[in-house]
């Protein structure tokens, strides 16, 4: 009598069709494969390896610090300013006939040009210290008659570029926290601009003309530019102490300062209430493009790159490979609808790239940051919600880039062609925009 | 090579892609009374940026393929020196890859010559039209058409070494893209031009530049040097790899 075989049978449950079996079949399938482990481990690590790099590569060390606005956000507060002090209550008063901008073409060509934000007119400042808080009404050169306070608030008032022919006065009040400003056309009919309160303002503060020229935009670039501004029929009243009035460039080795032009300096002419000033710098946020020695978030995340390649390959090849080794056929004889095969595909690379990007994003900054900020960095502060945001997204970015390889991976059949079709859709736009001469409207376009 | 599909295809695809986007890039450039500003030689053979990643496709499927298949067991069978294989795969290589890149630089050149006059570049504004007659556009050309051939090279080294053909992409195209975008972010200018200088794409295309050639960082040649100093790198390293490797 043969004994009765019985037949082996797996301990693992049956219901082989269900969609957990199969979730965990890919799950296996990918673990189990050295390369796509080994491949996500170095996207996150090049996430990590290019944040240290960042960091350590940046060589800021000795520059003086970034200057902090009353908000506590990093500004830039450079500019001529002619000041005396003005104790208490009182008002100031100018006309401006004249605004004109340089920039220079070359080492040492200085044309005549457009400076859209360049500003002249009068300023209501706590001290000379940089970041203090101010309020100013100012003509700027396209952007018409201005009222700023505290580097974040704005309100336009008279439209229209200062000339000879077209002159505007302005009025500057000050009643104790509260400033007032007026513009006027002719010097007798004035329009109120605005009245704003800057807090904390000490009873003494520093009171007079100012002259701004904020760098323009050279291509990736900015370069220095500088302006003039004539003055008359500047008045005062209240309680100034009949001084007179001194010339400083504010904030001079400031790092969100570009300099003067070669050649130009800062300078004032005249007495009794007619000046011709000449100045350079901003009064404003600072933001990355005028502080070299800034850094972002996004700056030291840029391995997020060279993580893509990795994990577009990676997302390729888990269908490829299947194609190639026709392992394709054994995946779905043991589950016959197909489209849920993908889908669970899908899902185990998207979460195990998230894992990975994420992982890689949230060592790398801290990291990172903390590289760059020892080699006299200046990290643009973030609101933590924001750092999650960006972690989260680029986690996020790096699970849809792989989800797209393994579509197009199963719809060529074929690695290198999917990888190199995702790879060139996703890379090749940013290679492109680096170009110095691509119009900006193509580069806009190409990276919406 | 000749019997397989795959590679004509990509052959024509690279030309395709190489005078579409030079032609896409020269259509988008406007030269006004403000300035036009640029390299227009450059700008025309822009096309060789995109035109490379086929270039690298199709060199990686020389080798990549015939792992995958098997083929290479065949191969080896029949030529049993594996170098001189290897070398004949290179040679045969380089010239299909010389042959169609000549067609693609030449067509963007064609496409820059006829398009950018339309776009404000005239002789009268200082823009003559692109002409082989004129010494750095032909350096340009002759440069770039090389420059397509010693990638096609580099990714047949990389794909000896690495053998899996989406690896290998990976690898190639890395080493090309990702060297200038990384180079950004290098906050020391020394170690930024450093990096500049040894990424293949980077000082191979310096070969492309006709107009202020000492703001780059390295002498067209040189770039094109250090690139050919990649291909020969990855192509001794791939070669000795096939010989003492099992197959």
């Amino acid at each position: 009598m043969t004994p009765t075989v019985t037949p082996y049978r797996s301990g693992r449950r049956a219901g082989r069709h269900g969609f957990l079996q199969l979730l965990h079949a890919e799950w296996t399938k990918f673990r189990t494969v050295r390369g796509s482990v080994i491949g996500m481990a170095a996207a996150a690590l090049m996430v990590v390896l290019v944040a240290l790099l960042a960091g350590a590569s940046s060589d800021q060390k000795g520059s003086p610090p970034v200057p902090i606005g009353p908000g506590g956000e990093p500004v830039t507060d450079s500019f001529y300013f002619l000041h005396q002090p003005l104790a208490g209550n009182g008002s100031i008063t100018v006309s401006v006939s004249a605004l004109r901008s340089s920039i220079p073409t070359g080492p040492a060509d200085l044309r005549p040009g457009i400076v859209p934000w360049a500003k002249a007119g009068l300023i209501i400042k706590q001290s000379t210290r940089q970041g203090s808080p101010y309020a100013a009404i100012m003509v700027t050169s396209s952007h018409g008659v201005r009222m700023q306070d505290n580097y974040v608030n704005d309100t336009a008032g008279l439209p229209g570029p200062v000339s000879a022919a077209s002159v505007r006065w302005l009025r500057l009040d000050r009643s104790g926290d509260a400033i007032t400003g007026h513009a006027s056309a002719d010097g007798t009919h004035w329009t109120k601009v605005g009245t704003v309160h800057v807090s904390g303002l000490e009873p003494t503060a520093q009171v007079g003309l100012f002259v701004a020229s904020p760098p323009s935009a050279e291509g990736m670039g900015t370069r220095g530019s500088v302006s003039t501004a004539v003055f008359e029929d500047l008045r005062i009243q209240g309680g100034w102490d009949g001084g007179s009035w001194a010339g400083d460039q504010m904030g001079p080795e400031s790092p969100s300062f570009a300099g003067y032009p070669k050649n130009t300096s800062g300078s004032y002419l005249g007495s009794d209430g007619s000046f011709t000033v000449t100045g350079a710098g901003d009064i404003a946020p600072a933001v990355r493009e005028t502080l070299p020695t800034g850094g972002t978030f996004g700056d030291l995340l840029t391995g997020t790159f060279a993580a893509l390649i990795a994990v577009i390959v990676v997302g390729a090849l888990s269908i490829t490979t299947e194609y190639r080794k026709n392992l394709i056929h054994v995946t779905l004889a043991a589950s016959p609808r197909r489209s849920r095969v993908l889908v669970a595909k899908a899902i185990v690379l998207g979460f195990v790239t998230f894992v990975a990007g994420l992982a890689g994003a949230f060592v790398a900054v801290p990291l990172g940051e903390r590289l760059a900020r020892a080699n006299g960095v200046y990290i643009f502060p973030v609101a933590s919600s924001t750092e999650l945001r960006v972690g989260l997204g680029t986690a996020a970015l790096l699970a849809t880039a792989a989800i797209l390889a393994l579509s197009v991976g199963t719809m060529f059949r074929h690695s290198a062609g999917a990888v190199t079709t995702v790879l060139a859709a996703t890379v090749l736009p940013y290679i492109l925009i680096a170009n110095p001469f691509m119009p900006a409207s193509v580069s806009d376009w190409l990276t919406r | 090579m000749r019997t397989v599909a795959g590679p004509l295809w990509l052959l024509l695809g690279m030309i395709a892609a190489t005078v579409a986007l030079s032609a896409g890039a020269t259509s988008v450039v406007t030269c006004t009374s403000a300035g036009c500003g640029g390299d227009m030689t450059k700008l025309s053979l822009i096309g060789v940026e995109l035109g490379q990643a086929l270039v690298a496709i199709l060199a990686v499927l020389v080798i990549s393929g015939e792992y995958s298949s098997g083929m290479i067991r065949t191969t080896l069978t029949a030529m049993p020196r594996r170098t001189i294989a290897f070398a004949a795969k290179a040679i045969t290589l380089a010239g299909v890859v010389a042959a169609a890149g000549t067609l693609a630089v030449l067509g963007s050149l064609l496409a820059g010559r006829f398009i950018l006059p339309r776009h404000g570049f005239t002789a009268t504004r200082g823009y003559p039209a692109l002409s082989l007659a004129d010494g750095p556009t032909l350096r340009a050309t002759v440069g770039s058409i090389l420059y397509l051939t010693l990638i096609a090279l580099l990714s047949l080294g990389i794909a000896a070494i690495v053998r899996d053909s989406a690896t290998t992409i990976g690898v190639v195209l890395g080493l090309l893209y990702l060297l200038p975008i990384l180079s950004q972010v290098i906050g020391n200018p020394h170690g930024q031009r450093l990096l500049q200088q040894i990424g293949p794409m980077s000082a191979g295309l310096a070969i492309q530049a006709t107009t202020n050639l000492h703001s780059l960082p390295l002498s067209p040649w040189a770039g094109l040097g250090v690139t050919a100093g990649w291909a020969a790198a990855a192509l001794v390293a791939g070669g000795l790899l096939l010989r003492i490797r099992d197959a």
